[in-house]
């Protein structure tokens, strides 16, 4: 409903907005070159995103995303203190983070979904600080390899699509840091 | 040397991981013809998003609202180190991820993808989530109505990754 409610109001706003500013004839004209401008971007990105989803499937059955899931373990048990002790938990928060990190988008929800489902088994319609956590890291990118924004740059002509990565580590690195931050602060200090 | 590696790291990292899964007795090239096409169904249904979004977008663009936007928030962005140009991808992303690819992928498309802006751009796609989405796919998921601080936490990251954005792509290109 939510994009309803934006894209009725982008129209809107464009065509009051393009006749108070005398701009109607503009606004028509972009109406059709919004439409064919979609179509080449999905042309544009359609090989590489292609290309890569392959190349994570190929990831995916040569158990890749097991052997993350492994390494992650100890750092994710210090950032579920509360369901630590939960093998079968643990297991699943740890192949969402790693099937989350390979970019295996499709792969990661089913996973979240049985670890939000087994956490909160006990919770009665309330979350639980484990469970936010953990939808708090959902919502945040953890993915290595962006590779539809990848794609789009490519799609736009840059010769070097990829050269972006340090810059999506950091701040990756950075909005997940202060997500997991604010979930520690807020679980000390929330009040129902 | 490091834009050789940079260059590099695709191929490197195909090769690696074909290298990798045919040791491990993967069907390599089988896995990787199904996942491509997983990636086309993708493709196929965002699409239709696309259009939609594109339009709207373009509309906004020729109407001068966007402009008009940007230019009263301006001041106020631009004091946090956040072009105003970026505005409308910021509001959008945490909302629907097909609605940013396509907002992002006009900026980028404007103003060059080896640009300031069109990096910013590019950096803030691939540094945060669909927000709204998850969370109402996960909460809907477990049927729990009380998420507490979740929603809160979520934009918190998300307002820093769009600030730590801005900042890593000054911090690694200059300007």
């Amino acid at each position: 409903m939510a994009m309803s409610m934006i894209w009725t109001g982008m129209v809107t706003i464009s065509v009051l907005c393009g006749l108070v500013t005398g701009q109607g004839s503009q606004v028509a004209a972009a109406a059709i070159e919004g439409t064919a401008a979609a179509v080449e971007l999905s042309l544009s990105i359609a090989g590489m995103m292609c290309l890569w989803t392959g190349i994570m499937e190929v990831m995916r059955q040569a158990g890749l995303a097991r052997a993350l899931s492994r390494l992650l373990r100890p750092i994710l048990s210090r950032l579920f203190p509360q369901v630590a002790g939960d093998g079968e938990i643990m297991d699943s928060i740890s192949a969402n983070v790693s099937a989350n990190l390979l970019g295996l988008g499709n792969a990661a929800t089913p996973l979240g979904l049985e670890a939000a489902r087994k956490m909160s088994r006990h919770s009665r319609g309330q979350a639980c600080d484990a469970l936010c956590m953990l939808v708090v890291c959902n919502t945040a990118s953890l993915q290595l390899i962006p590779t539809t924004v990848a794609a789009v740059r490519a799609g736009a002509g840059s010769q070097t699509p990829f050269d972006i990565l340090p810059a999506v580590w950091l701040a990756s690195a950075i909005s997940v840091g202060v997500g997991v931050g604010a979930c520690k602060l807020l679980a000390g200090l929330w009040r129902d | 040397m490091g834009e050789l590696l940079f260059t590099m790291l695709v191929p490197f990292t195909i090769a690696g991981v074909a290298l990798y899964a045919a040791a491990r007795r993967v069907d390599v090239y089988a896995a990787l013809v199904h996942g491509a096409g997983e990636g086309l169904g993708t493709l196929t249904r965002i699409v239709p998003a696309l259009i939609g979004l594109m339009t709207a977008v373009y509309m906004l663009r020729a109407s001068g609202a966007l402009e008009l936007a940007s230019q009263l928030l301006a001041p106020f962005l631009e004091r946090l180190g956040l072009p105003a140009q970026l505005l409308p991808l910021m509001l959008v992303r945490p909302v629907s991820g097909s609605a940013a690819l396509g907002v992002g992928a006009e900026l980028i498309e404007t103003y060059g993808p080896d640009s300031l802006l069109g990096r910013t751009a590019a950096v803030m796609l691939g540094s945060t989530e669909t927000t709204f989405y998850t969370i109402a796919v996960y909460f809907g998921a477990v049927g729990i109505t009380r998420t507490r601080y979740a929603v809160p936490a979520a934009l918190c990251a998300d307002l820093a990754g769009f600030l730590a954005s801005a900042w890593a792509v000054r911090l690694c290109f200059g300007g």
